[in-house]
């Protein structure tokens, strides 16, 4: 019974998302007051039943039901009650519904919270929210339906995927979610702007805590997945430029660029038709991702669906969205009048150049991703483009794009004097050029991006900081605070990878229980190989002491798993955490002598990749609480002076 | 700058950025884009020694080496007419055995050798590397056997 009431909840929540279209499509038409009035509850209802429907496809999964085929084919009895929660989202069906509640949630959100806008451009944001939900609706209730039960009942069920039975999977997929649907939710307000033609600032601060919220979980969720396939692959590498995690990075590249653009049409009332395509951008990028991941274009653990039908789907949708998206820009960019100017050196200017840098990069991960596709498509040639393109493409851009990340805060809006600038960012610059010439001096074998990331992040660490200078920094308001620890996160973030690249040392080799590994100031002991058991897997585990210079043996234990479900094997990484840096070993296959083959990294710094991202995710996070904070003070005092009036 | 033509000078700015990252795209990939060749294919159009290939079939019955130093295998990998020579350093994939489907990137030797830098191998039951899709494996013989001694 309870498949069947989540399908009915879910039909439901569809129809009452029609209702919304059409109710804000009509009121629109015909300019009726009843049909506006109707649509916040509709919106209301139809975030409670997908809701619903989601709930009770997890109740589901943790009941082992095996009779409704999605969990017979994804899940099993014996496995961890944390993996039987999050494999409802580790399948195509599941996710797609999640998606949808996702966005079921975010509209009764808007429904229920936004009070600023001007009536008819919620109602028109609201149906444009609902335009797209149809979509996934139509998509799960007609060719993937979560629900379904199967006969006979199997005894038990297949299970999950090895490589995501990992406490990853509770947060890496949601929170990638929560960013796309966050940037559907700034693409439904940037088309309710663009219909009631009423782009300007208050459309932009409406705006801004999605496209914020949206941009800290794609932040997360990229952290997340990078340090996940960091350790659970035991490759020790943390970005592989593969498709499927580009088809994350595009999406947070253009929900970058937009976060600066729409503060500038917020505080400035100035670029409001490029606002409005970054918007579109950042959606359609966030579907392309969904496309490029879901439809099983790419093999790889993120694609579930091997069903053609399933990919022409999304297709179609993407063609839909994204051609009715760029046309509706196209009709209505002339009526967009022009906001305000400014100067080249302002900076207004330097956000300019952030969202320039910013979308060269996005065109190049855009090109290198789907080149492949396009060639095999036309000639039939196969072909795969990986790190050396990415990096050579990218990298000299992204360099760029700090330096002018330390610059943009010290200057002014409008105008401002280049001198002056000089001045305020001598500091940061002379600290570049002394670290680089250190590094040059004291380093050996770094390469040219290496060592100007490392200069540069050196330079920006003290500029990011700059901003609260000779500043009562009581009363800094808490998004200049955030805007700080987020500019500090990204230095932070590039000493880890230029550091990773730089210094990491590795060694491979076959040894024999007894033998001793030696990798930088580290001694690593191999003292025996045991098998050891977990709920649902056996496995092979080394037993290996490190032991820095002289300090203390820590144990360091990888293993190579064996699942019972799926007759797979996975190897887990034994990672060990130190303060400058983390030692990585993976065990490998052993031979008939007796002998294992052991990898071992030393990759100093390396945490600092993550930390730095989480310091970007914090600082979003303050500048949106201050944002939202600082609306709601407004909003109170200037209903306590009508009422005063 | 002249106001009146800001919002001009700006579009053209994002033309010109865009446009020049598509160009230098373009070229750039020209040289990096590894192109995907089976065993028939480097026998057919044998490929320039030190360019960037990715290597598909399947690991021959037998024919898995490993080299005293226990680090390092050799292989052969084969699409049911031609067969190739790999050798790989480093710690195989789960499921790397004889007789599954393999993907390896890396460059040919100047004896004609493949040197894979990384390696992949089929995941699990359900799972084939796409590129593999519709090259008739099956003069490889399964063989079901786990890799844990």
């Amino acid at each position: 019974m309870i498949a069947e009431t989540g399908l009915i909840a879910l039909w439901l929540a569809g129809a009452l998302t029609l209702l919304q279209f059409i109710l804000g499509a009509v009121g629109l038409r015909t300019d009726r007051e009843a049909y506006f009035a109707a649509i916040r509850p509709v919106a209301i209802a139809q975030g409670l039943f997908v809701a619903l429907s989601f709930l009770l496809l997890i109740w589901l999964f943790l009941r082992s039901d095996m009779s409704v085929k999605l969990v017979a084919m994804n899940s099993a009895s014996v496995k961890p009650l944390l993996y039987k929660f999050a494999g409802t989202w580790g399948n195509h069906e599941g996710s797609m519904l999640l998606w949808v509640t996702v966005m079921g949630l975010a509209g009764a959100f808007i429904a229920l919270f936004e009070r600023s806008l001007k009536t008819r451009t919620l109602v028109a944001t609201l149906a444009a929210q609902a335009f797209i939900s149809l979509g996934f609706y139509a998509f799960l209730l007609i060719s993937s339906n979560p629900f379904e039960r199967m006969f006979p009942v199997p005894a038990d069920g297949q299970g999950l995927n090895p490589l995501l039975q990992d406490p990853g999977l509770a947060f890496h997929p949601p929170t990638l979610y929560f960013g796309y649907v966050g940037l559907s939710v700034a693409f439904s307000f940037a088309v309710g702007a663009m219909i009631t033609r009423d782009v300007g600032a208050a459309f932009a601060k409406a705006m801004r805590p999605w496209v914020l919220g949206a941009w800290i979980f794609l932040t997360l969720g990229i952290t997340a997945g990078s340090y996940w396939a960091y350790y659970e692959l035991g490759w020790g590498g943390w970005w592989f430029w593969d498709p499927v995690e580009n088809a994350s990075l595009m999406p947070w590249l253009a929900a970058t660029a937009l976060l600066h653009s729409v503060t500038v049409l917020a505080t400035r009332d100035g670029l409001r038709a490029w606002t409005l395509m970054l918007a579109v951008v950042a959606f359609s990028m966030s579907m392309i991702g969904t496309f490029l991941v879901r439809s099983g274009i790419l093999t790889s653990v993120h694609a579930f669906a091997v069903d053609p039908e399933r990919g022409s789907f999304i297709l179609a949708l993407l063609a839909l969205y994204i051609g009715g998206a760029m046309a509706l820009f196209a009709l209505r960019v002339g009526t967009v009048k022009e906001g305000s100017r400014f100067e080249l050196v302002s900076r207004e200017g330097a956000l300019v150049a952030n969202n320039l840098l910013l979308s060269v990069i996005l065109a190049l991960v855009f090109i290198g991703t789907l080149y492949p596709l396009f060639v095999e498509a036309i000639t039939g040639d196969k072909l795969s483009v990986g790190p050396p393109y990415f990096n050579l493409a990218t990298g000299p851009l992204a360099l760029m794009l700090v330096a002018v990340m330390a610059a943009g805060p010290l200057l002014r809006w409008r105008r401002d004097n280049p001198r002056t600038l000089l001045n305020r960012i001598s500091i940061p610059i002379l600290i570049t050029a002394a670290s680089l010439f250190a590094l040059a001096l004291f380093t050996t074998g770094m390469s040219i991006l290496s060592l100007l990331g490392m200069g540069l992040a050196a330079g920006v660490a003290i500029a990011s900081f700059a901003p609260l200078w000779k500043r009562n920094l009581r009363r800094t308001p808490m998004h200049t605070y955030g805007m700080v620890i987020a500019h500090f996160g990204i230095a932070v973030a590039l000493v880890g990878m230029a550091s990773e690249a730089s210094f990491t040392e590795e060694k491979l080799v076959a040894a024999t229980p007894g033998d001793e590994i030696v990798v930088n100031n580290w001694k690593l002991k191999f003292e025996a190989i045991e098998p050891v058991a977990g709920p649902n897997w056996t496995a092979l585990e080394s037993r290996i002491t490190a032991q820095y210079g002289d300090g203390a043996l820590h144990p360091i234990n990888p293993q190579n798993r064996m699942f019972a479900a799926a007759q797979t094997q996975t190897s887990e990484a034994a990672l060990l955490t130190r303060w400058n840096g983390q030692l990585y070993v993976v065990l490998g296959d052993g031979d008939s002598e007796g002998r294992w083959q052991i990898r071992v990294w030393w990759k100093p710094f390396v945490t600092l990749i993550w930390y730095g991202g989480i310091l970007v995710a914090l600082g979003g996070l303050l500048a949106m609480v201050g944002r939202l904070r600082r609306g709601y003070k407004q909003r109170k005092q200037r209903e306590f002076a009508e009422a005063m009036l | 700058m002249k106001a009146k033509h800001q919002r001009l000078t700006l579009v053209l700015l994002a033309v010109v950025a865009l446009v020049g990252a598509g160009v230098l795209g373009a070229y750039a990939l020209q040289d990096q884009a590894s192109y995907f060749y089976t065993p028939s294919d480097i026998a057919a159009k044998n490929p320039e020694a030190g360019t960037a290939i990715r290597l598909g079939g399947m690991v021959e019955e037998g024919s898995i080496q490993r080299s005293a130093d226990g680090v390092t295998v050799e292989f052969i990998v084969q699409d049911g007419s031609a067969q190739q020579k790999v050798t790989f350093t480093g710690i195989t994939p789960d499921l790397f055995v004889e007789g599954s489907g393999v993907v390896a990137d890396g460059r040919l030797d100047a004896k004609g050798m493949f040197v894979a830098e990384t390696l992949l191998a089929k995941h699990d039951e359900n799972y084939i590397p796409r590129e593999l899709e519709g090259i008739d494996m099956t003069a490889g013989k399964r063989k079901t056997e786990t890799l844990v001694q």
